[in-house]
């Protein structure tokens, strides 16, 4: 990451703007190249926490012959310490629906789907009510496309968008084989655009203001602001839309509560930050590497003096032994020995030379892991293990 | 005709027999009966087809499909993280001991049934939890009491 951001404050997702047909409208005036080139050149990257950049999804799916096509928004948000889109949907819903009914026009689709976590079950009449309203202002506008809420039923893996469609198709959420991608091969193996909340309503953000505009927030391959949602050891947990490429130094200066000792970014399956790190890391989208920069969802967890390592790890693994669909060996019976390994060396019945050898383990998982889940485990356990050794032992 | 066997025909019809809409129709089953009883999954493979052992396989697979009896109200307290950090076993023994059975078990007079869930969304009010699909957070024993007492009073 070439330099890093102050820390500032946005207000561009929840601004409230109630100018769906209008933007809509100017978009439906432009050509589809036009857009895909806004798309791409915004930089905008999927604020689910993968990353892809968002205007090429858009393009290989047009460019997909097939008659049949989807776009999916993932609302299924079920990472740790990740409430953003549940926020997103509830103050700005009808950017989302705006940003899926673009994507729509310009890849060809005539249906598409809200994937609601079952958590959110709540929101549904609300989201109802917005639905009729969208419709109507699509069919004054002539677009001929439908979107339908489809409600999932507690299983975090069904965020993995293939996982997603298998459940979609009434199958249980197994992640499958790729590629063939979505752009290809979606739900009913259709091409299928799937977005996350955020990054369609962001969508909606770049149609309004230009790709320049979004340029000019955040730092080189991460542009742009992020919605993040802030819980833990903290004054004013909440949701705070920021820009990208700021250093966890400036983050814990503001949300921090004087006493910080770790942040975890991104989630269960992100990274732990230990506070000796704080001033060399950042948050975005480049380089995988804890101290150089930090891929996230928007999770930030804060954790004070007082916390002890050893239970967060614990926690974190027993989350993910209960949510891994249990396809594949490394990432099933993987998670199981992990959270055994670390009970047994925090009781004396393994020496702390056993962490070295779990450390191994998750970096199996993390090359033989079929899916995202059982790759990501090896980040939290790292850097926990790596940062808090006398924690998992004493 | 037994009500169940009308809920299912009922479910069928509305959402089609595809394959992909088993689970609206398996969701329209448990907001009825608040459980997926074996007959209710034999009745829901005859009508589409689809093999008992997969439409089993499917439902134990996510974790609001319930495939045990329920009470009427189930409660599910988050035990990740921040909710964990925040208190949620407190909560727990709170409702243990207004409600007199332990995590996992249902009342006699099956009104509730207490379970533990992942992170439900509402870290930065924890702790949190769920009764059927209405959100309660910033818990404390002394809350949790408080709604129970009128999900009781409701009923
Ligand atoms: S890595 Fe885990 S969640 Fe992913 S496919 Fe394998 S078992 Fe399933
Ligand atoms: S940790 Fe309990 S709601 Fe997120």
């Amino acid at each position: 990451m070439t330099k890093t951001k102050q820390l500032n404050r946005i207000d561009l997702i929840f601004k409230n703007e109630n100018d769906c047909k209008e933007i809509l409208q100017k978009s439906f005036d432009r050509s589809h190249e036009e857009i895909i080139n806004e798309m791409v050149n915004s930089g905008l990257k999927g604020r689910g926490g993968a990353g892809f950049p968002t205007g090429l999804k858009w393009k290989l799916t047009a460019e997909e012959t097939e008659k049949k096509k989807y776009v999916i928004c993932n609302a299924d948000e079920g990472e740790p310490g990740t409430f953003k889109d549940r926020e997103i949907l509830t103050r700005v819903p009808h950017k989302v629906l705006a940003g899926m009914a673009m994507c729509a026009k310009i890849i060809g689709a005539k249906e598409g789907y809200i994937y609601l976590r079952g958590e959110y079950k709540f929101l549904v009449p609300d989201l109802k009510k917005e639905l009729r309203k969208f419709h109507d202002i699509l069919d004054e506008l002539g677009l001929n496309f439908r979107v339908e809420i489809f409600m999932g039923s507690g299983a975090y893996i069904c965020g993995e968008e293939s996982a997603l469609f298998e459940s979609m198709e009434g199958k249980r959420g197994e992640p499958r084989n790729k590629p063939p991608y979505p752009t290809q091969c979606g739900y009913l193996n259709k091409p299928t655009v799937i977005n996350n909340v955020e990054t369609l309503a962001h969508s909606y953000t770049i149609m309004k203001y230009g790709a320049k505009k979004f340029r000019e927030l955040g730092v080189k391959d991460s542009w742009g602001s992020k919605v993040f949602s802030v819980s833990g050891d903290t004054p004013i947990p909440g949701i705070y839309e920021l820009e990208l490429g700021m250093s966890v130094q400036d983050f814990v200066d503001d949300f921090g509560d004087g006493d910080t000792k770790a942040v975890q970014v991104g989630g269960a399956s992100g990274f732990l930050v230990p506070r000796k790190r704080f001033a060399k890391s950042h948050i975005g989208y480049q380089g995988k590497l804890t101290g150089v920069s930090l891929p996230t969802g928007g999770s930030m967890m804060i954790f004070n003096s007082s916390r002890s390592m050893y239970n967060v790890l614990n926690n974190y693994l027993d989350f993910f032994e209960e949510e891994s669909c249990g396809q594949c060996t490394p990432c099933r019976v993987g998670c199981q020995q992990l959270l055994k390994g670390i009970k047994a060396v925090k009781r004396g019945e393994k020496p702390a030379a056993y962490l070295d050898k779990l450390l191994k383990l998750t970096d199996t998982m993390r090359l033989t892991a079929k899916c995202g889940l059982g790759q990501s485990v090896a980040n939290s356990f790292s850097s926990i293990v790596e940062n808090f050794r006398e924690e998992m032992i004493y | 005709m037994d009500f169940q066997e009308k809920l299912v025909q009922e479910l069928v019809s509305k959402h089609g027999r595809d394959r992909e809409n088993l689970l609206p129709i398996l969701q329209g089953v448990i907001d009825e009966e608040r459980y997926l009883s074996e007959e209710a999954i034999l009745k829901i493979s005859k009508e589409m087809s689809i093999p008992a052992a997969d439409v089993y396989g499917t439902a134990s697979f996510y974790s609001f499909l319930d495939i045990v009896p329920r009470g009427k109200y189930v409660i599910r307290v988050c035990k990740t993280i921040t909710c964990a950090m925040k208190g949620k076993n407190q909560i727990l023994l709170a409702l243990e001991d207004f409600l007199k059975i332990k995590l996992g078990d249902t009342t006699p007079d099956k009104l509730f049934t207490i379970l533990e869930t992942n992170c439900l969304g509402w870290c930065h009010k924890a702790p949190a939890m769920l009764v059927n699909d209405d959100v309660y957070t910033e818990l404390t024993p002394d809350s949790v009491v408080d709604i129970l007492r009128e999900y009781k009073e409701e009923n």
